[in-house]
């Protein structure tokens, strides 16, 4: 187990650097004019143009850009944004919010689909299974540009159950209009997933051979089939925190949150560099951290998984 | 057991999220807000250090810091207020500027002649990179403190360390009088000091002669109404508080929560279910509800935004000026302003915005005036292109007008027009610097200063900083420099006006629209205006009750 952990750690080393450059090369390719960009449709002066040409080495080749934020990186230091302030201080107002507002969304989502589901594969082909199968599915075809300006309007302004935009500082229930929005997005396949795995596991062999031992329903569903049928759902779980820290671009700017998803969007349009990698290189480290994860909950649910 | 303890780990990692998600809320709102302040929606501010700061929502957030030496009466014409006086000599060459005494920066400092010179020196000081180091242009030995790059931006060689690190134009002659000597005569000095880069810095500012002190920018340091409460909270909000015994003009709310918004989408909402005070541009998308929403809350007032679109005088088929003439009355700017913007704008008749004094209407005359027939006439006569461009860039919300005076064109010409996009305003001039055949260019224009020559100068004289179209004509730029060289503002004027009147002869751009300031307020507040530069008048808002 531990030497599994520890070739894991490494693997992301390598993958972190590779993703870093990949994302660095990409905006690098993208960029046409950056301090244009920065300052939208001013004229820009001649010394102004100097000075910023100087301090971001603009006028340098792709390689010694990278080398130059690398270098950085390793020294702990991740560089100042086009707009002048530190790279780490912007990564410390964001993060932490954006998180905050991902990890409700997931707890959100997870309760949900869980109970959800389970009930659902439990009362397979009744009402209730079938409304939540047709509620999935508009949630599946509903993308969150259409959700979240319809949540802050129906919920926010007109029926002011909650304030219609969260700030930084925002409190766990300014926070919870947001966090819904952003777990539509990921309880409809985790329901369905759930459901499907709960009705594949209710006919397998051991559930049947737990019966006939006479074990009592809850215990048989609780224990058994609940175990055997999380594998899929945490692998799912995994997959979605991504998808939730990119979904969050949308809910961040509808509901005016200024995390991570705000400065990266802001980051690309004015052709920031070092902002975008900077932000990239935390999300990449979370997914990588986030999958090892996932592959060490395995082993605690299905005893048959080793790792050496 | 392998199964068993990744259990537990996995239970208290969601236990510790959990808290961190919950125990993290809360902070600055509650108990220590009084009533008597007022909640203002913005976006980011680029930058707070005054010479730096060029967009609308640093400057504002500066008004409110700040107290200029000159500001504006309901003429537009520049009054000291800061200042005692301001007397320039028989030539508008030397300006002697006098302090009112008495003033001190929110720290205590006295606010002295050499807070204005260093505050200046800095923001001219081309390594410095502010970017409004420009207005400092006029002033005696400004070139001398900027650097050009020996081989262009591309080449490998930096740029050497300027001549000069002070201006020679900026002399103290006491505590509270210094001398501008400004490198040319001209009449309009007074009006360009009123801008935010002409605000003094605090000695606290620079940590060594020339360099300002790290992390000054986040909690600065103003001669003005009003304080930083804490520091600037980025993307979030920047709290001010009244100073105590302020000698200006003192303001009648407490304090400004500016709420910093990314969206004007949400601010929009904030506004509606009261969160936020005032908003100074209601978005386009919620101006059709925003009088049944708000009712008389939702106002107009004019400020100096001019839409136009210019001719790229480089190309063979616009050098006719019957082309562009007819192209310009082909146009029905009234159904564009009121179809698409909803008289959230309204049509350009001139060269320069009703804001500015000398300002005539109509002075474009009948070119643009719409007459499609005239325009069809003229346009054949003169073998004007079968097909023509407007390029935009996308990320503007340009594509909806351009559309439409597109259309506009076609019905009227009988010729093909369609929009050019280009992703960004960048990717456009790096087009037209290399006079890539990009059809009209779609353009606009904020003022720095309330002068005629503040439109004039930049769009359309040779050297122009904003004239991306090339035009040029010697005689134009005379008047605009002998209007700039006056003795008086009368003289300038007429001045000015010979000047824009050749423009309506050679029409190099097609005006098409001024701005209004489109704004809303919740029921919390009275007396809220919104000026010229689009900015709430914070002397004169007032919460009721």
């Amino acid at each position: 187990m531990f030497r599994y952990i520890v070739r894991r750690l490494l693997q992301m080393v390598l993958t972190f650097f590779g993703a870093t450059f990949l994302v660095f090369a990409l905006m690098f390719a993208n960029q046409t004019d950056p301090i244009q960009a920065l300052v939208g449709e001013r004229p820009i002066s001649e010394s102004q143009r100097i000075a910023l040409t100087e301090r971001y080495h603009l006028d340098e080749g792709f390689f010694m850009q990278y080398w130059y934020y690398i270098k950085g990186v390793l020294t702990g230091d991740f560089g100042t944004s086009m707009t002048g302030r530190k790279i780490a201080d912007m990564m410390a107002d964001a993060w932490p919010v954006t998180i905050k507002l991902a990890i409700i969304a997931m707890i959100i989502a997870v309760a949900f689909s869980i109970t959800v589901g389970v009930y659902s594969a439990l009362k397979r082909g009744g009402l209730f299974d079938n409304v939540s199968l047709v509620v999935t599915l508009v949630l599946l075809a509903m993308p969150i540009v259409v959700i979240a300006p319809l949540a802050q309007l129906i919920f926010g302004i007109q029926l002011g159950w909650f304030s219609p935009t969260a700030t930084r500082d925002a409190t766990l229930w300014q926070l919870l209009l947001p966090a819904i929005v952003l777990a539509c997005i990921v309880i409809a396949p985790e329901m369905r997933v759930t459901r499907t795995s709960v009705v594949e596991n209710l006919r397998a062999d051991y559930v049947r051979t737990a019966r006939a031992k006479g074990l009592n329903r809850m215990r048989v569903i609780w224990v058994h089939v609940m175990r055997n049928s999380l594998i899929p759902v945490v692998t799912l779980i995994g997959v979605d925190l991504g998808t939730l820290l990119s979904g969050a671009i949308v809910t961040e700017h509808v509901f005016n949150i200024p995390g991570v998803g705000f400065n990266l969007a802001r980051a690309i349009r004015t052709e920031d560099g070092p902002l975008v990698v900077g932000f990239v290189s935390i999300l990449v480290i979370l997914v990588l951290f986030i999958n090892l994860l996932v592959d060490l909950l395995y082993a605690a649910l299905d005893p048959r998984i080793r790792y050496e | 057991m392998p199964g068993k303890s990744p259990w537990k780990m996995a239970v208290g990692a969601t236990a510790i999220a959990l808290l961190a998600a919950g125990c993290g809320g809360g902070g600055s709102e509650g108990s220590d807000t009084t009533s008597n302040t007022v909640v203002i929606g913005i976006g980011e501010p680029q930058h707070l250090i005054p010479s730096n700061a060029t967009e609308s929502n640093g400057a504002e957030v500066l008004a409110s810091l700040f107290y200029p030496l000159v500001d504006f009466d309901a003429q537009n014409q520049p009054v000291p207020v800061a200042a005692e006086s301001i007397t320039p000599d028989a030539k508008n060459t030397v300006w002697t500027i006098k302090l009112k005494s008495g003033f001190t920066f929110s720290n205590g400092e006295p606010v002295t002649s050499d807070n204005y010179i260093n505050a200046w020196n800095y923001g001219a000081y081309g390594p410095n990179g502010q970017g409004a180091s420009y207005f400092f242009e006029r002033i005696k030995g400004y070139a001398d403190l900027q650097s050009k790059d020996p081989d262009g931006e591309e080449g490998p060689q930096k740029a050497p360390e300027p001549k000069a690190k002070k201006l020679t134009g900026l002399e103290k002659v006491d505590d509270t009088t210094f001398k501008v000597t400004l490198s040319a005569p001209f009449a309009g000095w007074q009006s360009v000091m009123g801008y935010t880069a002409f605000y003094p810095l605090p000695k606290a500012a620079f940590s060594s002669d020339g360099v300002i002190a790290d992390g000054f920018e986040d909690a600065i340091i103003g001669n003005g109404p009003f304080k930083l409460k804490g520091k600037w909270e980025h993307d979030s909000q920047i709290v001010v508080e009244k100073v105590a015994d302020f000698k200006g003009t003192v303001p009648k709310v407490d304090g400004i929560t500016w709420k910093i918004y990314q969206d004007q989408q949400a601010e929009y909402a904030d506004l509606i279910s009261g969160t936020v005070d005032v908003q100074t541009t209601i978005p386009i998308e919620s101006l059709a509800k925003a009088s049944a929403d708000l009712g008389d809350r939702f106002k107009k007032s004019p400020n100096s935004v001019f839409q136009f679109v210019g001719f790229p005088t480089f190309q063979k088929e616009f050098q006719n000026v019957d082309v562009r003439r007819a192209i310009s009355m082909a146009i029905n700017r009234q159904e564009i302003t009121d179809q698409i913007f909803l008289g959230s704008q309204s049509p350009a008749t001139s060269f320069v915005s009703p804001v500015v004094a000398g300002y005539r209407p109509n002075s474009c005359g009948a070119n643009c005036e719409y007459n499609p027939t005239e325009a069809k006439k003229l346009y054949e006569a003169a073998k004007g292109p079968k097909e023509i461009k407007i390029t935009y860039n996308v990320d503007g919300n340009h594509k909806a007008w351009v559309d439409a005076t597109c259309n506009q064109i076609k019905a009227s010409l009988g010729i093909n027009c369609v929009g050019g996009e280009e992703p960004k305003f960048a990717d456009l001039l790096t087009k037209v610097e290399k006079k890539q055949p990009v059809g009209l260019i779609r353009l606009g224009w904020i003022m720095d200063y309330p002068l005629m020559e503040n439109y004039l100068g930049p769009l359309y004289s040779t050297d122009g900083s904003s004239n991306y179209y090339g035009y040029s004509n010697p005689t134009f730029d005379n008047l605009v420099k002998e209007g700039s060289e006056a003795a008086t503002t009368e003289q300038a004027i007429a001045k000015w006006q010979a000047a824009e009147d050749i423009l309506a002869k050679d029409m190099p751009v097609i005006p098409l629209r001024v701005g209004q300031n489109v704004f809303g307020y919740s029921t919390k507040v009275n007396n809220v205006n919104v000026d010229l530069f689009q900015r709430v008048d914070i002397y004169k808002i007032e919460v009721v009750g």
